[in-house]
């Protein structure tokens, strides 16, 4: 009895006053500092308070199926379009874009800095068995890279363990290994540029229309999940493709560098409750 | 050494951010603590000194129990508390309540365990003058928990120890949010995923230290218990 | 009136470790109010014996009556001091307090009194376990005394006591005796059991070989085991 006193007590006082929205989203983005920035200006400009959940994208989708939280928001656009096409989602907009580079040791042994595109770079790092450090996660970073392996029509599953080290992690964890045994990586570059342990690491290839990183906003569908706070999820999505939003996005730099670039527009997925204007 | 004086800093400097996560740790680990030892030790007790059948497979499983790891707990949890799941209706995944639960899971059973262990040595010792005065039931379990208070401490501590060192569960069930679910352990895994190793280390000397502050706090009062034959 | 505790009868009990019968078809009848003394040599089941009446143990067979009552019923009325005390991890007046009748333990003056009775007055708030051995002994038996039993059992109380000791905790228990307490002791020490027994019981080998008065048994005792014991040689 005493046992439920406390956690009633406890969950009370977790619930504020503002508004709350709860936000499935992905380490690189959290890891960039992305959030840590917007949030404040959100709060300040409608009152809402965004708590951010940051796991892989496999995992916030499936915690979003789950409506464990009120919005997602996540790069990896097929499984978002699915998402909603399920019925889980309200709808998909396009939010901002940044892109993936391919970051290795100083040394490059494979000589990736000179390829001519990432499908040469790839085939470089199988034919010189360097050592790549994969994701492995089913994360959006993880689908992209699995998808440019398939373009270049490179196999690298035969040196799994051997060169091709599947992490089964974040990209900041991916990112130390990565470090640690001067392997290739591929990683956003929001979160590269925020990383702090980049040792003897640079950028060695990038600048890639296939390297194209677009992040989408989907408020979590209030049909198949009730209990999920709408209102506040409809105005966290709506701010941040607002002109305010998106310029907000645009202002923020690390390092001097924007890091990510506001590309909403009136394209994007309709849900199945036809929220576009 | 630069994770040591950037530890310094932190403390020395009161940062805001450090003593969020450092309160919010010690609360959630306490807590946890107090409902787990509430629980923990008259069951711990009543097996020490009950005998019925299935007595020592119950036993063997407690202490199979301590080893449980903390991701799977933090998994069972999150899945239950899952606002799909079966208690999702009392809104508790993401909060501290759901880190609570979680650690008290993991805890009671090492608890429990260790005091049991602590108990049967004074049963030994007590059995015959216990049934001599006629103190059975309840009253032997008081009476039990009593006189090996200071025995017991070393239990809790293991307890404490535990709740407070892992984050396996916690980042699960509480989401590691800024400002709400985010503990020191958490904290520290934040950080070496950004590459912030000293700052991770730094953290790590100083829920060290805070280990280190309670252990010797529960030393001392065993000590001056040992001079009065108390422990 | 309370119901007394006598006669104790012990019927045809049976205690078998291991393949070896400890206590080996005990058949005994203690009717006087005075103190009996159980004697022999280590090894013939005195201790055993005690715990049986006391229900520290189950024989394998056979039946024990206190008066009307049975082992189990009669364990209120019981109190036993052990060779080596056992107290608790507190002061020797908490020790008292926690095994004092419910109605006795806010009473602290009775408590004080029962200290005196054993010359502990003083210590009343010092640790009882830093007490010396002869302190905690008397310490156990007034917490024996305080429910007041109709059966005070001793299994080798002042065995490992200093001669003071073993003198005032004789004194206190012939005082309990005269009071109508029916006491039960074990002892391996003669000069004690001439000091203080009423009747005898001797033990050997798991059974009673001698059962009498206590001063006929030491001038003439009937059984060899028995002359050997007394005559300070080893009984095997």
């Amino acid at each position: 009895m005493k046992h439920l006193i406390i956690v009633m007590a406890l969950a009370l006082s977790t619930h504020a006053v503002a508004e709350t929205v709860m936000v499935q989203s992905t380490t690189s983005t959290h890891n960039s500092g992305l959030y840590t920035y917007l949030l404040p200006l959100l709060k300040k400009e409608t009152g809402i308070q965004a708590h951010i959940v940051a796991v892989g994208t496999g995992q916030a989708i499936k915690n979003a199926m789950r409506c464990d939280g009120d919005a997602l928001l996540v790069h990896a656009r097929p499984d978002e379009e699915t998402f909603v096409a399920e019925g889980y989602g309200e709808y998909r907009r396009d939010l901002m874009y940044n892109d993936f580079v391919i970051v290795g040791p100083e040394a490059d042994p494979a000589n990736v800095a000179g390829a001519p595109d990432i499908s040469d770079v790839l085939r470089r790092i199988k034919q010189a068995r360097a050592k790549f450090a994969s994701r492995g996660d089913d994360s959006g970073t993880h689908k992209k890279e699995r998808a440019l392996w398939q373009a270049a029509a490179v196999d690298p599953d035969v040196g799994s363990g051997q060169w091709y080290l599947e992490t089964g992690s974040g990209m900041g964890a991916t990112l130390n290994i990565g470090a640690g045994l001067g392997a290739y990586v591929l990683t956003d570059r929001a979160t590269w540029v925020a990383f702090a342990n980049k040792q003897d690491s640079i950028i060695l290839f990038e600048d890639e229309p296939a390297l194209f990183n677009q992040y989408g906003i989907i408020p979590i569908s209030s049909e198949k999940c009730p209990t999920t706070n709408h209102d506040a999820a409809e105005q966290f999505a709506q701010w941040l493709l607002s002109e305010t939003g998106q310029a907000a996005i645009g202002a923020f730099r690390v390092n001097g560098q924007q890091l990510f670039f506001p590309n909403a527009s009136q394209a994007g997925q309709a849900g199945l409750n036809q929220h576009d204007d | 050494m630069n994770a040591l004086a950037e530890a310094f800093r932190l403390i020395t400097t009161l940062d805001p951010d450090l003593f969020e996560i450092l309160w919010l740790s010690i609360q959630v680990s306490l807590i946890a603590l107090v409902v787990a030892a509430v629980i923990a030790l008259p069951l711990g007790t009543w097996l020490a000194i009950t005998r019925f059948p299935g007595r020592k497979l119950s036993i063997l499983v407690l202490n199979a129990l301590m080893g449980m790891p903390p991701v799977v707990v933090g998994l069972i949890v999150y899945l239950m508390l899952s606002r799909s799941g079966p208690l999702g209706w009392m809104q508790l995944l993401y909060t501290p309540t759901a880190m609570i639960v979680a650690q008290m899971i993991l805890i009671t059973p090492i608890i429990a365990a260790l005091s049991n262990q602590v108990i049967e040595n004074l049963h030994q010792e007590y059995r015959d003058t216990f049934h001599s005065l006629g103190i059975t039931g309840r009253r032997a379990i008081v009476a039990y928990l009593v006189d090996a208070r200071y025995a017991l401490t070393t239990c809790i501590l293991a307890g404490f120890g535990r709740a407070i060192a892992e984050v396996g569960a916690v980042i699960i069930v509480g989401g590691n949010i800024d400002h709400l679910t985010r503990v020191m352990t958490t904290a520290i895994a934040l950080e070496t995923s950004r590459g912030n190793l000293t700052l991770a280390l730094a953290l790590g000397a100083v829920l060290l230290a805070l280990s280190l502050l309670v252990n010797a706090l529960v030393i001392a009062v065993r000590e001056q218990a040992g001079k009065r034959q108390y422990a | 009136m309370p119901d007394s505790l006598l006669p104790i009868r012990i019927n045809n009990l049976q205690l078998t470790k291991g393949n070896r019968a400890v206590l080996d078809t005990v058949n005994l009848t203690i009717e006087d109010p005075g103190i009996t003394v159980i004697m022999g040599p280590n090894g013939a089941g005195k201790t055993l014996l005690l715990r049986c009446l006391h229900g520290l143990i189950e024989p394998d067979r056979g039946q024990i009556t206190l008066g009307k009552l049975s082992v189990a019923d009669s364990g209120h009325r019981q109190a036993m001091v052990f060779q080596h005390p056992v107290l608790l991890r507190r002061t020797a007046l908490q020790n008292l307090a926690f095994a004092a009748p419910r109605h006795a333990r806010s009473r602290p003056k009775q408590l004080i009194e029962a200290l005196e009775a054993v010359h502990l007055a003083d210590r009343a708030h010092q640790p009882a376990r830093m007490l010396s051995g002869g302190e905690q002994q008397r310490l156990a038996l007034a917490r024996a005394l305080l429910s007041k039993p109709a059966l005070l059992l001793l299994d080798e109380a002042t065995a490992s006591l200093d001669p003071a000791s073993v003198l005032l905790i004789e004194s206190l228990v012939k005082a309990q005796s005269i009071e109508g307490t029916k006491i039960v002791l074990v002892s391996h020490d003669q000069s004690q059991a001439r000091r203080l027994a009423d009747d005898v019981v001797f033990m050997s080998h798991g059974q009673v070989a001698e059962h009498g008065p206590a001063s006929p048994f030491f001038k003439t005792p009937v059984t060899p085991s028995a002359k050997a014991f007394l005559a300070g040689e080893i009984v095997l």
